[in-house]
């Protein structure tokens, strides 16, 4: 069984004006297409990788558990996959919007002191990634929240990289430039505050109560 | 300290346009510019082939940038009034860069970038450095190739470069967001940024389609030829 690439929860244009629908649509029947099909070439010769499922592959990047011919590829278009189908679900509709509530509302609150600090950790982290990659809250082992960026298509998952804080995200934002460059160009932290706009916080909050029993979902 | 600010300011904007003439004196150097230095064209004079609104925000928006903040970075430090290679290099600090060597590598590397291109470039090289190709590459379709790949796999920001040592060795390289070749003992003679904000307003997704068109309408071979003749001095 391939990966596929899954639809998304909404119309190309439904994120606008904040993300806009061109961006949305090469965004994701180009780009993340092509993370599945890449992922889908390098896993055919290796069925038992294939087998462990899109979030056990990025679990086991930077393990032995990966061939050494196939584990750059695996951790660009495996981790690209990941991020990608998560980033989606993690975004809605600007009228859903309403902010943190409930549970992931008060670890934000203990975690960072406030909302509006969290988000400007994060948005610290998102325009300060230099170069590709991608900025995270997300649930640490201890059971707090943190937030980190990542290079490329790494992510927080990837524990047995160097370098990575080792969480399961809750929230995630793209800050490779073909995410924003066509509306934004240069003006990351434009892009960065119009994103807040568009955040699934219903999701956000579904993924935090998984992540504090550990489970990563998809 | 001022005074040579002064002179490299007034000999940008007057220099600010021109193409000088390259040839064979010397190689085109960067210069000690800790100043935005502009293309050697016109914004638009890339056209079809790279957009003027790509130059715009490429060389006036992210190119600026890098420049403005590193002369904030290193303003009242030991870096204030070094030349610019020697604040990429210091900035390097062996490995462990400093948060300097984003900014200086990536002013370094886009001017070096913009003096690789020309209007109605592409083409073929001629004379000993088109025969280095042949010799080190097999053949220019086959050095087209591979440069062309090695823009492609670099995943991610960065770039691909094409190297000369003293001996007039050509090899290739392709380096993540802002290293170069510089900082690994090389010497660079081309290069192409293969960020994606090179590209995305012209051909989006499709770095294959702006790789082939920088290789067949943009290189500036007198340049190139330049370069890897100075590299053997």
């Amino acid at each position: 069984m391939a990966f596929e690439l899954p639809a998304l929860p909404y119309d190309y244009g439904t994120l606008e004006p904040h993300v806009d629908s061109q961006t949305m649509l090469i965004h994701h029947t180009k780009h993340h297409q092509a993370y599945v099909n890449n992922l889908n070439a390098a896993l055919d010769k290796f069925p038992e990788l294939k087998d462990l499922g899109l979030i056990d592959i990025n679990k086991v990047v930077g393990t032995d558990k990966v061939p050494g011919d196939v584990a750059t590829t695996i951790r660009n278009n495996g981790g690209g996959h990941y991020n990608h189908t998560f980033f989606w679900k993690v975004m809605t509709n600007p009228s859903n919007t309403n902010g943190p509530s409930g549970a992931v509302k008060e670890a934000i609150e203990a975690a960072f002191g406030s909302v509006d600090e969290m988000k400007a950790k994060f948005n610290a982290a998102a325009a300060g990634r230099f170069g590709s990659g991608w900025a995270w809250l997300g649930v640490k082992e201890d059971g707090s929240l943190a937030i980190t960026s990542t290079p490329n298509q790494d992510n927080p998952l990837m524990a047995s990289l160097p370098d990575t804080t080792s969480m399961v995200p809750i929230l995630g934002l793209d800050v490779w430039e073909h995410a924003y460059y066509l509306k934004y160009q240069n003006r990351r932290p434009e892009y960065i505050a119009a994103w807040w706009n568009v955040v699934n916080w219903e999701q956000v909050a579904v993924n935090f109560d998984a992540a504090k029993t550990g489970t990563v979902l998809l | 300290m001022a005074l040579s600010m002064k002179i490299q300011a007034s000999s940008l904007i007057a220099g600010q346009r021109r193409v000088r003439p390259m040839t064979g004196r010397r190689a085109v150097v960067i210069k000690a510019a800790l100043e935005l230095k502009a293309p050697p064209y016109a914004l638009d004079a890339l056209e079809p082939h790279m957009s003027k609104q790509t130059l715009e925000f490429h060389w006036g928006k992210h190119h600026r940038a890098y420049v403005d903040n590193m002369n904030k970075q290193i303003a009242g430090t030991p870096l204030d009034g070094k030349s610019l290679e020697e604040v990429v290099l210091a900035s390097w600090n062996g490995g462990s860069p400093t948060p300097v060597f984003n900014n200086a590598a990536q002013v370094w590397n886009h001017t070096f970038f913009w003096e690789s291109m020309k209007p109605n470039g592409g083409g073929a090289p001629t004379g000993k450095l088109a025969e280095a190709i042949v010799r080190d590459f097999g053949s220019f379709e086959k050095f087209k190739e591979e440069f062309k790949s090695a823009g492609l796999t670099q995943f991610g920001s960065g770039w691909a470069w094409l190297n000369a040592d003293k001996s007039g060795q050509l090899s290739l390289s392709k380096t993540p967001n802002a290293v170069t070749p510089v900082v690994e003992g090389k010497t660079p003679i081309l290069t192409v940024d293969v960020w994606e904000h090179a590209y995305y307003i012209d051909v989006q997704n499709r770095r294959p389609d702006y790789l082939t068109t920088f290789i067949e309408k943009l290189i500036n071979w007198d340049v190139v030829a330049e370069r890897y003749a100075a590299a053997q001095k």
